[in-house]
């Protein structure tokens, strides 16, 4: 009862929270990764990992595929452990919490996930995908539900294309309005961070696009932190990127001075295209 | 503002979360129990026909696997007549079956279009579905009178010189329990060397195929390639026929006999044990059928086993070719 | 095979005989398929034309007449054998669905794979077999035939089949939806049951429904745990009637107007198989044209 009071007051009010959060939080590191090291049987997958993320803002992870990006954003929200054989190594603190001194299910309600293939529930409609992570954590309040479903859509930028079709199934939309319906299931259970693995990837130009636009839309409330292969998209909407290489962090830094003057040779061949 | 926006995000999170860990243990451990229990099951069931058999393995021992005789008025009891007639029955059922089977089989997975496929395959597997008991009684009814009135006779009067043709021409027999058989593991042995054919890289057909063969020759390549994994599907079969009860009880005759021809009736350890087990008067009578259902037990159990080993190896191994 | 300009007709003789050999080995494999066919429709003819003839209202309605009365039907087989099925889905579903979630979902170690494997040998059990376990642990102790002797049997049964399907169909489950439900912060317990189980259910009902009209086809391990009943049954841990003893008892007795009897249980029993195998039928069809 508690949880569903305070949740239809503060979705009622987003834009007054995002408003006195923004300043507050702006500078503050949300996840601090230190020394992560990651292993996959004998397949040593991040070698010594240390990265600050910062609230509110963008955060890309690029580089050649099999350099540990995504094993590391799945660290992020022990999404790894699903993976029989996998071993972590380090510490990743969420708000100076270690996450993995809490419950891992709470940790993945705090850290939200988008995959890189669109997997919205196939046999559910497209209100109840929205509304899964809710329902099946006991949120049953029909009210409530139907507000968070509409808001979360909205903030998806979804809502005007399937506001009169919301019975209909989640499989029946475009690769990406699926992609988009994924998002808004992750927004639904109001997470304070958002993954995305390669969330464009397997979209058409037009719905990367829209995905991107929403990106930054999205990290005015939220915190990002985005996988992806695509450099052009990583500059785009990024604030700060870090590169990765056969399990290591090469180089973290704003965005800009990275795709200008990265300070590393191997960044650099990379950002130019002379391997990868 | 911004505290209450915090304190809300962690409280969602805290609320339901609770004792998650514990309820995800018990849920799994649940699980566990429920699929531990098939194993605890098959050790119950073997436990149970040991103890009850007691007395019968006391007195006779092995070599109650080798005498002939079974007489409850002077209690003395042997399984070689229903060993044997288990055996030869469902023997005769491979026999006949096997080559329909294969054509089936490959008459599904390399000849039909789509749309033929779906349907033979469904009246295949309509032929499994049909009850033991049915087969038995249109086996008694239909099937018997015709061997009497035509298979026998030709066949006595064709290959008489063979002993397995010889003598009067019953109806009820071997060759009826042989024949209601065959057409009840048509559908497993067909349909799993189907699957088994339908394994078979496509590479290795293009490549026969490429190289002049006919289809008919690029088939048999499949068929050696997918040779064990036939072999199971075959054991699989041997089975279910070894373990059929109602529909050789009604045409087999039931007399715990042992004679060379087919033509005469015999008896099944499942038979027996349909026919005979409430009439069980006497402790030792029990024991000696419970005694025979544990042999029955432990032989299907060995000729799964393996079956199904060579299944899964000849699928694991088409699987992985197929990937590459 | 060296292939010589010259033998031009050696090798077109060659060639049309591989042909014609290629072209008779296939029509024998579609004339096996028809083979297959013959007893199919052997059966049904025969069920039908002399099963029709013995039913009519008091078939389903009234109580088997004693020897030499003519008329009176199987009602209480029919509602034994449903009784009978009922007990052993009772028995079987919690058990055959929780091992196939526990193979599917965690069982990917040394104590899955023996399992699965034993499930399978489980499978090829005779069902007689199970009905002499069922009558040494059950009728034994407590002394009597009873309907839930007969239930037992039927649920050892049922077991394998439901447990590998179950199995089979949660494997179908893309990993992707796991992953997303848990992401989304949902337990595992509850994705488990609430997104995989039911993203699977059409097929895991397919399977149960198998396991159901095999039960109810069943005669051998019915023979001596429920035995047969020609009354209405009092209570369950009485003998009970059901559809195939009485089918085994009629067939073999002497008496036409019984084998008349026989022959209309055989066909109710074939009409329930079929309408279940074809709405399995159209149940996977429907599944297999939404992908």
């Amino acid at each position: 009862m508690m949880a569903e009071e305070l949740i239809s007051v503060v979705w009622q009010k987003p834009e007054v929270e995002n408003q006195s959060t923004d300043g507050l939080l702006e500078k503050s590191a949300k996840i601090m990764a230190e020394n992560i090291h990651a292993y996959f049987g004998a397949v040593h997958a991040l070698k010594g990992i240390s990265l600050k993320i910062h609230a509110n803002s963008v955060t890309a992870i690029i580089g050649p595929s099999g350099c540990g990006k995504s094993t590391f954003l799945r660290s992020i929200n022990r999404m790894h452990e699903i993976i029989p054989g996998s071993r972590i190594t380090g510490k990743i603190l969420l708000d100076n919490v270690d996450i993995y001194s809490m419950d891992a299910v709470f940790v993945r309600r705090r850290i939200g996930m988008v995959f890189q293939k669109p997997n919205p529930f196939p046999t559910m409609s497209i209100y109840d995908n929205v509304a899964a992570g809710l329902k099946m954590n006991g949120v049953r309040n029909r009210k409530t539900l139907d507000e968070i479903v509409e808001q979360s859509l909205q903030k998806a930028a979804l809502w005007d294309e399937v506001k009169d079709s919301l019975s209909k199934s989640g499989v029946s939309l475009s690769g990406g309005q699926q992609q988009r319906l994924c998002i808004a299931r992750a927004l639904a259970v109001n997470p304070e961070v958002l993954l995305m693995d390669e969330p464009a990837s397997a979209l058409d130009p037009i719905s990367t696009a829209k995905i991107e636009e929403l990106i930054y839309e999205l990290k005015k409330s939220y915190t990002i932190v985005i996988v992806t292969h695509n450099m052009q998209q990583a500059a785009r909407v990024s604030d700060e990127t870090a590169f990765f290489y056969i399990g290591e962090l090469i180089e973290f830094d704003e965005t800009k001075k990275i795709f200008t003057a990265p300070s590393k040779k191997q960044t650099e061949d990379y950002i130019t295209g002379r391997f990868g | 503002m911004t505290s209450s926006h915090t304190i809300h995000r962690g409280d969602l999170a805290k609320t339901s979360a609770s004792g998650r860990n514990v309820s995800d243990l018990v849920f799994k451990n649940l699980a566990m129990f429920f699929a531990a229990l098939i194993l605890v099951l098959i050790v119950v069931m073997v436990a149970e026909m040991w103890n009850s058999s007691a007395l019968s393995r006391e007195k006779f021992g092995l070599s109650f696997l080798t005498r002939s005789i079974w007489d409850p008025v002077r209690e003395e009891y042997g399984a070689l007549p229903f060993i044997y007639g288990t055996l030869v029955s469902s023997t005769l059922a491979l026999i006949i079956a096997l080559p329909l089977s294969l054509g089936i089989a490959i008459f599904l997975s390399e000849i039909t279009p789509p749309w033929l496929e779906r349907p033979v395959s469904f009246f295949v597997e309509l032929l499994a579905g049909i009850p033991s008991i049915v087969y038995g009684i249109w086996g008694f009814f239909v099937l018997v009178p015709w061997i009497r009135s035509d298979i026998e006779p030709i066949l006595s009067s064709s290959l008489g010189f063979i002993p397995l043709f010889r003598g009067a021409p019953y109806g009820i027999g071997m060759l009826a329990a042989g024949l209601i058989l065959s057409i009840m593991v048509l559908p497993i042995i067909s349909s799993i060397s189907r699957d088994v054919l339908k394994a078979v890289p496509r590479a290795q057909k293009e490549a026969a195929l490429a190289l002049g063969s006919t289809r008919w020759e690029a088939t048999k390549i499949a068929l050696s390639y997918s040779r064990s994994g036939i072999i199971g599907a075959l054991i699989l079969g041997l089975g279910r026929a070894l373990g059929e009860t109602m529909a050789v009880t009604m045409v087999i005759g039931n007399r715990p006999t042992i004679s060379a021809s087919l033509f005469e009736p015999g008896y099944t350890m499942a038979s027996v044990l349909a026919n005979e087990f409430t009439e069980a008067t006497s402790q030792m009578y029990l024991s000696a059928l419970i005694e025979i259902a544990l042999v029955l037990f432990v032989i299907t159990i060995i000729v799964n086993s393996f079956a199904r080993l060579l299944v899964w190896s000849v699928t694991k191994h088409g699987d992985a070719a197929r990937r590459q | 095979m060296v292939m010589q300009p010259a033998d031009n007709n050696g090798m077109s003789f060659r060639f049309y005989w591989r042909k014609s050999k290629s072209i008779t080995m296939y029509m024998l494999s579609g004339l096996s398929a028809l083979i297959a066919i013959i007893p199919l429709v052997l059966i049904f003819y025969y069920t039908l034309s002399l099963g029709l003839s013995a039913i009519n209202w008091d078939f389903f309605t009234q109580l088997p007449k004693p020897v030499g009365e003519s008329g009176g039907g199987l009602a209480n087989a029919i509602v034994g054998t449903l009784i009978l099925v009922g007990l052993g889905s009772c028995i079987s579903l919690p058990v055959g669905i929780m091992a196939g979630i526990y193979l599917s979902e965690f069982g990917n170690n040394p104590f899955g794979m023996g399992v699965r494997f034993l499930t399978d040998v489980l499978n090829g059990v005779p069902s007689i077999v199970t009905g002499v376990v069922a009558y040494t642990m059950i009728v034994i102790p407590m002394g009597h035939f009873s309907a839930y002797a007969g239930g037992v049997a039927l649920a050892i049964l049922m077991i394998p089949t439901i447990t590998r399907t179950t199995e089979e169909m949660l494997k179908t489950v893309p990993q992707s939806y796991r992953e997303a439900a848990l992401a989304l912060g949902i337990s595992r317990w509850k994705t488990s049951l609430r997104i995989v189980v039911r993203t699977a259910m059409g097929g895991i009902i397919t399977g149960i429904m198998l396991a159901v009209a095999r039960a109810a086809g069943e005669t051998a391990p019915l023979l001596f745990t429920a035995l047969n009943n020609r009354f209405w049954h009092t209570s369950l841990d009485q003998p009970i009637a059901s559809l195939t003893v009485f089918i085994y008892n009629y067939g073999v007795s002497p008496f036409d107007d019984w084998i008349a009897q026989a022959w209309a249980g055989a066909l109710v029993l074939m009409l329930m198989i079929l309408v279940l195998s074809i709405a399995v039928r159209i149940a996977t069809r429907s599944r297999y044209e939404e992908r």
